[in-house]
């Protein structure tokens, strides 16, 4: 197989997957609107006058869970609907790299990523009065880009064990309460004790302190919660390729 | 001989406890179409997703291009058309041929593509707006579109309208022209009986027959009889000169190697026998004496 002939393979299938997603409008515009709108909200709208900056801080922390959403739904439930309709199959059994599959549906999740922090920094921008330095909106919208990426790994897991039917549920049933228990919802110091401690064990807490710490909120040592988010990546990622193989036993 | 591009040796797989290929051997060849068939449950789609790579071999060995069918490389000759398959839907017919063709070496144009499958006009719908006829005859065009040297099609025609059955049977005869192996694991044994140079017969796990159609007929050299007869059909199971047995509505079709005998016999014990007809089997009752089970009738 040459060089190019796999690039070419990569690219169409990023192109396939993108060109798939953008004409479901089903899912493209709840995963836009579901973020900007509890922004808007809750971030904007009813936060004013609180003690810290929650314009600001709610960028952040809706921002990460904005991101989340569509790495989980665009790996979770579209991997399960794929493979029950055998469409995974006819991929599996084509010349396609494996690692395209993965390539394509992570670019898709990271040009979601992409598209939610404009438009979510854009209406930070005008209507939240956010005013960052140009060095913090980069690292941003770098730290939820690859934010990402623990959550393609997670919505890979769920869609690796999940049937078509029960994925999207099971989806909701791990993006809506983690965001919420992590932070990103409300500020965690405004939870009880036992959840504040509590959120450490969601992954998307950690991108929720990552994100904060990148629009200069909070101040905190990176290397935990990168270390943190790369073992989910890990972990998650282990057991979606059993959970695959065991379809194949 | 012709070259042999895939095969099945020595194989055997298990369900946990229940054994779905015991000892199975089968070679495909290049310019033949090999029509797999048995009744369901046989072990012909176990056989179909060992090659296919979608399951790993338990024991034996299955070789597609001399490779492993899980290697890119050996998969870069195959063509296959799944029981089961649904195409996104948002894509447009020639979208899914181009997008699909851009991952083999070789790939067929997509108008040629196109041509293939008889689906010209339908170029730019939507997947979703095609009959279901249609959509199978877009499937078909994904196994094509790599220019393949082996096309695996398992229950192609379900669901086919006449015009595309008659799209499918050029497709495949012109894949055999340029000398693509087939495998066609059908239920459909007209559409057998037309386009297969060979029968492989698969009977629980073990291929029983391997051999042309007509070999086949000939090998069992069976007639059919239909009558009408108050004769118990489970009674008549029994006799030797009945292969095998159904009866509907009051009439009789038995099969039989030896025809003379059995009508002498038959109207010995029933003197009121009407309706008799004689006549040479087709290759669904040929193929019915293969299965061990004499009295039920065989699944279409």
């Amino acid at each position: 197989m040459s060089h190019s002939l796999t690039i070419r393979a990569y690219r169409c299938e990023l192109y396939s997957e993108l060109l798939k997603t953008f004409r479901q409008p089903g899912f493209v515009l709840p995963s836009l609107l579901f973020p900007l709108g509890f922004y808007l909200l809750f971030g904007i709208l009813l936060a004013r006058g609180g003690n810290f900056d929650s314009a600001t801080w709610f960028f952040a922390t809706y921002g990460a869970f904005g991101v989340i959403g569509p790495a989980l739904f665009g790996f979770g439930a579209a991997l399960a609907t794929d493979r029950d309709a055998g469409w995974l199959d006819l991929k599996r059994i084509s010349p396609l790299p494996t690692g395209a599959l993965l390539v394509a549906r992570t670019g898709m999740s990271l040009v979601f990523a992409v598209i939610i922090f404009v438009l979510m920094s854009i209406l930070a921008f005008t209507f939240g009065g956010v005013r960052l330095a140009p060095e913090r909106w980069l690292l941003s919208g770098l730290v939820l880009t690859l934010g990402t990426l623990p959550f393609c790994a997670l919505g890979l897991l769920i869609g690796a064990y999940a049937s078509s039917r029960s994925a999207a549920g099971w989806v909701n049933l791990v993006y809506l309460p983690m965001g919420a228990l992590s932070g990103l919802w409300f500020p965690l110091f405004m939870m009880p004790a036992l959840l504040q401690k509590l959120a450490f064990v969601f992954p998307a807490y950690h991108l929720g302190q990552l994100s904060l710490a990148a629009v200069g909120q909070i101040d905190v040592s990176w290397g935990p919660h990168v270390g943190m988010l790369l073992i989910f990546t890990l972990i998650f990622g282990q057991l979606a390729a059993h959970g695959l193989r065991r379809s194949q036993s | 001989m012709s070259e042999t591009i895939a095969r099945w040796q020595q194989v055997q797989h298990h369900y946990g406890a229940i054994p779905a290929l015991q000892q199975f051997s089968l070679d495909l060849r290049a310019g033949q179409i090999t029509a797999l068939l048995g009744p369901n449950g046989a072990g012909k789609s176990t056989a179909i997703r060992l090659l296919l790579g979608l399951l790993a071999c338990q024991q034996g060995t299955v070789e597609l291009f001399g490779l492993s069918p899980r290697q890119r490389q050996a998969r870069s000759g195959l063509g296959a058309m799944l029981q089961r398959t649904d195409l996104p839907d948002t894509l447009s017919v020639a979208e899914h041929i181009a997008l699909f063709g851009a991952c083999y070496p070789e790939p067929l144009s997509v108008a040629a593509t196109l041509t293939a499958v008889g689906l010209e006009a339908q170029a730019n719908r939507r997947y979703s707006a095609l009959s279901g006829g249609q959509q199978r005859r877009v499937q078909l065009a994904l196994a094509l579109v790599g220019q393949p040297r082996l096309l695996l099609l398992d229950e192609p025609t379900v669901g086919m309208d006449l015009s595309s059955r008659q799209a499918f049977r050029e497709a495949l005869r012109a894949a055999r022209e340029r000398g693509c192996a087939v495998l066609l694991a059908t239920h459909d044994l007209p559409e057998v009986e037309g386009l297969a140079d060979r029968i492989a017969l698969v009977e629980r796990g073990r291929l029983v027959a391997d051999d042309s159609p007509q070999r086949i007929r000939a090998r069992v050299d069976v007639k059919r009889i239909d009558c009408r007869s108050q004769l118990d059909p489970t009674l008549l199971g029994d006799w030797p000169e009945v292969a095998r047995i159904s009866a509907r509505d009051g009439r009789l079709e038995l099969l039989s190697t030896q025809p003379e005998r059995l009508l002498r016999r038959l109207l010995a014990a029933d003197p009121e026998l009407a309706d008799l007809e004689v006549r040479g089997a087709d290759l669904e009752q040929a193929l019915a004496l293969f299965y061990p089970d004499r009295v039920e009738p065989i699944a279409a």
